[in-house]
């Protein structure tokens, strides 16, 4: 070994060298190095599992490297917590806000600082927090309470929360998931101008196209290890960089046979639904489905989609309109009815409603089916009836677990996905309500699970797939719903659809008038 | 957080040593574990409790080995032993069935009086006539006991269902109720000469004892071992049955994991809320009618030296498993019936709360294993 | 039947059930549902009244009794919060605990004589305000005016400061609050503590001041309970917690005064008639608890407001929660 000279280069904001993080069974970070130059917006790109997340969490103090070292401004570091991290100048905005939905926006911007030392005057905060969010044009009022802002108004709280602090060094987790195209493009902007200011962005992505646009230099990660490492931008190519990134030349093709219409499935008409909190969360929808057929639900969160899904699967009231499955009213009926009508759903949240993680594996898989022979006879259960069926749809839906005795909860979430995915079809669907069904997998489980959609296509079902995903809409559906604030305000054909003029309506703005409850369904063939 | 690195550990506060102590989340629970964790817990629990008697002047083995020896020392104290433990047989399966499904039944008790008061009104309102044969009166005793106790449950069940009320405080508030209802009975309109308890029930109300039958078989003379502890044995069954056999339990196990998933799996919460209420209220009921109906033989206020709160250390011990109830309500039984001539009188409670506290606490070990690992250099 | 009385009676004994939903304000802001309420207590009352027995100064009984309440919150704190055991059961266990220890320190106090209370005051001026003056101030004992100092404190402590605003972010959401530095075990830790020495002081306000001496588990008799039945109640808001407690006291009161003349109205009392009928009327409060937790329940729907979100749910770093 030579003896290096370390001299701190002053153009580095961090530097990270060797990091290795390991989780119980694997290697999430496997030896990475990574530098950020003051005043850039470098991004990190890799797909879902590549370990960039991890790596930024290691930067931010959450989890400690289990080998590596860290510098900041030229000056080793070891945080134990992202407190030590903020204190150094760095800050992270994650994926999911941690933010107190009761509390003002002004209180979640000074929960964990230091000052004041005991009464708060809020009127003053409220004061410094609105002038520091005009001067980066992050609008958003400080009175307000977290529930009653849209996430991209979150979002600029996590922004703000962290400029409040003084960091200068900013780690966004894949901002734009949750944005409409406009609102990213408004988060362009005020990276850019904090970058001009000299603040330092580390872009966590896995968007090639945003990636192209916003980044000065590129890092992408693969299975833990970097591909490659800061690259400036314009030295590279879309394909190059999916290449890096997949670590293969196509990122994924989805074959798809011409939709051949059947008869309608779904109908809606003039649904109105109430929130939790009592608001008006759908405000009149109208639609049809017909069987083998996809309809992609585009929309930013927080619009009505997951009220949309719930109404679908009998888990909300509407307050007016009617559903119908296959003729048969399952609006303002109970989610029992819904399964009746084979109604499945592929639910947002997998681990607080698709499944029960502290029961089997066979206890999940039979939640459609236990009221039906073979698994159940009158009153009784039939426990080797049970086992035989979780044991064919573990064999045929490749549930890698031990045994279908294993708990739920034990299972990564790509195996969750394809539990739930397993059991929603062999309920033999007529509609199946699929809720942002990729968010949170690796490519490997994104794929089974585009597959098994377009082969429900292929059988016969209806399908209603609501993404904040646009690609994926675009990629899967036949025809693409745009729903903004609880209506529908665009239905395109997906074929010829025009992504600008989709992203325009996500966030409300009008190209022609929404139509009206009146306005007979638009079905395009 | 969106690491998809399966199963976050915590990353805790390095302790500066040459090794370090992880606490790590267990992704297997072996089969023998809960069983150890459980019997581990008990014995610390005795442990801890024994230094405690030991600080207080007491002699904590030979009061150990008092308990033992006057609750299984001789087939007599150990059939006193099971009359002991036949109510809390049946309040601990009604406590094990509702925290299945997370219903927080702390009013067993309640429901146990109630029972006992509803078995009595049988004989003493009374609806059946004097003189009715045993094969009546006896079914209709326990019909009237499951009645009272199932109505009773049903109400903290419903207001639990239809208005989200905090069915700890109900089940509570209404334990202190039925305690003032059978002191109104026993002070007030079944009261035998203005004392505080009602007349002796007729002998076709009482549940047949071994001792009944000592004169075909000497060797049951004096054995006081009535027939409520069948209804225990044969409730626990049933109740097991229902848990992992029936289409009821599995949705009363799915509520209890994830009222949520539950409903997406088109279960209907509330009703069940009700009638899992409504059986635990019976199960406990039918406690309170064989505990008049078999030992009492008429209905008084001190007929419960608080079953029903200790049916909930009952169901905890059993891991909320009905055949395990039996086994723990044994051991409770012997240790209220031995605790009876320990002074001072609140040490059997106090080993009970240690008992407790000692179980939720082993419950950790089910859910992490500690590690230690060499640190790297 | 002097309503002057029957206020002051309880603004006296609601002080007790103040100290103890106070403390489990405190405790479930954090995140923590206590249930040992009633078992703190009993820990709280016989201390302090043992200690005040054996030294003959009340005051040392106080502190003690507040000491022990909040010696046994602490193995609530550490099976719940490290070992992250079930809330509900934990705090059952501590009632267990509780009784059965209080009943075994006051095993021979149940024969103590008289002993040395707290003072009792009269604030010259304020007791001569009309209505409020003789219910208010006029010889309440210390305790209680230490009841109407702590309300308004906690109240300011817990929406006007900076440990307050921790406080609720704790128990809104402790994935937050620990992305931010808060250390969301070591304030669940404190204020699962404090909830304990506040009920280790409400049972040594009722040995000391308010019912003194030692009748068992009769000393405390369910109040825990009530408290917690008045923290829901209160929406765990201080405030409408001193309204409850001081309002629940005095109807006991009021109700303990029905059964005494022999006309009630002008009518004969039928509680002096037939004696048994005062079983009904001790019902009474129990079920006016059931019919307020479903009105409050009712209103809780209608304004979607509720308990802390993460109220009862262990935290664990890294895990998804709130």
């Amino acid at each position: 070994m030579t003896l290096e000279l370390v001299i701190p280069d002053p153009r580095l904001a961090v530097e990270m060298r060797g990091i290795v993080r390991r989780f119980p069974g694997v290697v999430a970070n496997d030896g990475v190095d990574f530098d950020l130059r003051v005043g850039e917006v470098h991004a990190l790109l890799g797909e879902n599992g590549a370990g960039k997340s991890t790596l930024m969490n290691v930067l931010d103090g959450l989890y400690r490297p289990d080998a590596g070292e860290i510098m900041v401004g030229g000056q080793p570091v070891e945080f134990r917590s992202p407190r030590d991290a903020i204190a150094a100048g760095l800050g992270m905005v994650h994926q999911h806000f941690a933010l107190v939905p009761t509390q003002t926006v002004t209180e979640n911007v000074l929960i964990g600082l230091d000052r004041p030392r005991f009464r708060i005057d809020i009127g003053r905060y409220d004061d410094e927090v609105a002038e520091l969010a005009a001067r980066h044009g992050l609008g958003v009022d400080p009175r307000a309470r977290i529930w009653q802002l849209s996430v991209g108004e979150q979002q600029r709280v996590e922004i703000l929360k962290m400029l409040y602090r003084g960091a200068r060094i900013l780690i966004l987790d894949e901002p734009t998931a949750v944005l409409a195209p406009q609102e990213a493009q408004d988060l362009f902007r005020t990276l850019r101008s904090m970058v001009a200011d000299g603040t330092s962005v580390v872009f966590i992505s896995h968007k090639l196209g945003e990636v192209a646009q916003i980044a000065d230099r590129v890092t992408v990660m693969r299975r833990g290890k970097v591909t490659a490492s800061g690259i400036p931008i314009s030295e590279t190519t879309t394909a190059g960089l999916a290449r890096l990134m997949i670590g293969r030349d196509v990122v994924e093709t989805i074959e798809r046979t011409p939709f051949d219409t059947g008869p309608v499935v779904l109908s809606m008409r003039d649904v109105e639904a109430e929130s939790d909190r009592g608001l008006p969360a759908l405000r009149g929808i109208s639609l049809e489905v017909r069987a083998g057929e996809i309809l992609g639900v585009a929309g930013v969160a927080g619009n009505g989609q997951s009220e949309l899904a719930q109404v679908l699967t009998g888990l909300r009231h509407c307050s007016r309109g009617s559903v119908t499955v296959n003729g048969v009213e399952v609006g303002n009926r109970t989610p029992r009815d819904a399964i009746n009508e084979h109604v499945a759903h592929v639910p947002e949240d997998r681990t607080g409603v698709g499944s029960a993680p502290n029961l089997s594996i066979a206890d999940n898989l039979i939640m459609k089916s236990y009221r039906e022979a073979p698994v159940s006879r009158h009153w009784s259960i039939d426990t080797g009836a049970v086992r035989r069926f979780a044991n064919r749809l573990r064999e045929t839906y490749s549930i890698a677990a031990p045994s279908v005795e294993t708990e739920t909860r034990l299972l990564s979430g790509g195996n969750l996905q394809r539990l739930i995915l397993a059991r929603e079809i062999a309920s033999e669907p007529r509609l199946m309500v699929a809720v942002q069904p990729t968010r949170g997998l690796d490519v490997g489980a994104i794929v089974t699970v585009h597959r098994l959609l377009l082969d429900q296509r292929q059988a016969g079902s209806a399908t209603i797939l609501i993404s904040e995903d646009l690609d994926e809409i675009l990629a899967l559906a036949d025809r693409v719903a745009v729903i903004y604030e609880g209506r529908l305000v665009g239905l395109f054909d997906a074929a010829d659809a025009d992504v600008a003029e989709i992203g325009l309506r996500m966030t409300g703005g009008m190209a022609s008038r929404p139509p009206e409850p009146g306005d007979a369904p638009r079905i395009v063939p | 957080m969106t690491t998809s690195a399966p199963a976050h550990q915590p990353d805790r506060k390095p302790v500066r040593l040459p090794w370090a102590i992880l606490l790590e989340r267990r992704l297997e629970i072996p089969r023998w574990l809960p069983v150890a964790t459980t019997i581990g817990a008990v014995v610390v629990a005795l442990v801890i409790s024994g230094v405690i008697l030991w600080f207080a002047g007491g002699d904590p083995i030979a009061i150990f080995i008092h308990i033992v020896r006057s609750s299984f020392g001789s087939l007599g104290v150990l059939s006193d032993t099971l009359v002991m433990a036949t109510p809390l047989i049946l309040t601990g399966l009604a406590c094990a069935l509702a925290f299945r499904m997370r219903l927080w039944n702390i009013g067993a008790e309640g429901q146990f009086l109630m029972g006992a008061w509803g078995a009595s009104a049988v004989v003493l309102i009374p609806i059946v006539p004097a003189g009715t044969p045993s094969i009546i009166t006896i079914p209709l005793m326990m019909v009237g006991g499951m009645a009272a106790g199932g109505v009773y449950g049903a109400i903290p069940g419903i207001l639990k269902a239809f208005r989200g009320v905090n069915e700890i405080i109900v089940t509570l508030m209404l334990n202190y109720i039925a305690a003032l209802w059978i002191a109104y009975w026993v002070f007030g309109p079944w009261s035998e000469a203005g004392f505080q308890l009602t007349a002796q029930f007729p002998k076709e109300a009482w549940l047949p004892r071994l001792s009944d039958y000592s004169s075909a078989v000497p060797a049951f003379s004096g054995l006081t071992v009535h027939l409520g502890l069948i209804f225990g044995l044969v409730a626990a069954m049933l109740v097991r049955f229902l848990l992992f056999r029936s289409r009821s339990g599995y949705e009363i196990r799915l509520i209890g994991d994830s009222p949520r998933a539950a409903r997406y799996a088109g279960i209907n919460v509330a009703r069940n809320t009700v009638i899992v209420f409504a059986l635990s209220g019976a199960l406990a009921g039918l406690a309170g009618m064989s505990e008049v109906s078999g030992v009492v033989h008429r209905l008084q206020q001190a007929i419960s030296p608080g079953y029903g709160f200790t049916a909930i250390i009952v169901a905890y011990i059993a891991k909320l498993h009905p055949y395990g109830v039996i086994v723990a309500a044994i051991a409770f039984g012997a240790l209220i019936l031995a605790g009876r001539e320990i002074q001072p009188s609140g040490i059997p409670a106090m080993i009970q709360g240690i008992i407790l506290f000692c179980l939720i606490a082993s419950e950790v070990a089910l859910r992490y294993r500690v590690r230690i690992e060499r640190r790297m250099a | 039947m002097d309503p002057t009385i029957i206020l002051a009676a309880g603004v006296a004994s609601g002080t007790v059930l103040l100290f103890a939903a106070v403390g489990e304000i405190f405790a479930e802001r954090a995140g923590v549902i206590n249930l040992g309420v009633e078992g703190m207590m009993l820990i709280g009352a016989v201390v302090a009244f043992g200690t005040a027995v054996a030294t003959g100064n009340a005051w040392l009984g106080l502190v003690l009794g507040t000491l022990a309440g909040g010696l046994l919150a602490v193995l609530h704190a550490v099976i719940t919060i490290s070992f992250q055991a079930e809330q509900v059961v934990s705090g059952l266990a501590l009632t267990f605990l509780g009784t059965g220890l209080a009943r075994v320190l006051g095993e021979d106090l149940s024969k103590a004589g008289a002993i040395a209370l707290l003072p009792t005051l009269t604030i010259p001026g304020l007791a001569a305000v009309p209505a409020i003056g003789p219910i208010l101030f006029t010889d309440q004992s210390v305790l209680v005016y230490a009841g109407y100092i702590v309300v308004p404190m906690a109240w300011y402590w817990i929406n006007r400061t900076r440990p307050g605003l921790h406080l609720r972010a704790v128990g809104e959401s402790p994935t937050a609050a620990d992305t931010l530095g808060v250390d969301v075990y070591r304030l669940r830790y404190a204020y699962v503590v404090v909830g304990g020495l506040f009920a280790g002081l409400a049972g040594a306000t009722i040995t000391l001041a308010i019912s003194p001496g030692w009748f068992g588990d009769l000393t405390v008799n369910g109040q825990g309970w009530i408290a917690i039945a008045i923290v829901i109640f209160a929406q765990w808001g201080v405030g409408r917690a001193a309204l409850g407690a001081y309002a629940f006291a005095a109807i006991q009161r009021l109700l303990i005064d029905i059964q005494g003349p022999e006309q009630l109205f002008g009518f004969p009392n039928p509680f002096y008639v037939n004696h048994t009928l005062t079983f009904f009327l001790g019902m009474v409060p129990y079920v006016l608890i059931i019919a307020v937790l479903v009105a409050v329940s009712g209103e809780a729907i209608r304004k979607r407001i509720g308990a802390p979100a993460a109220l009862g749910i262990s935290y664990v770093r890294g895990e998804r929660g709130h």
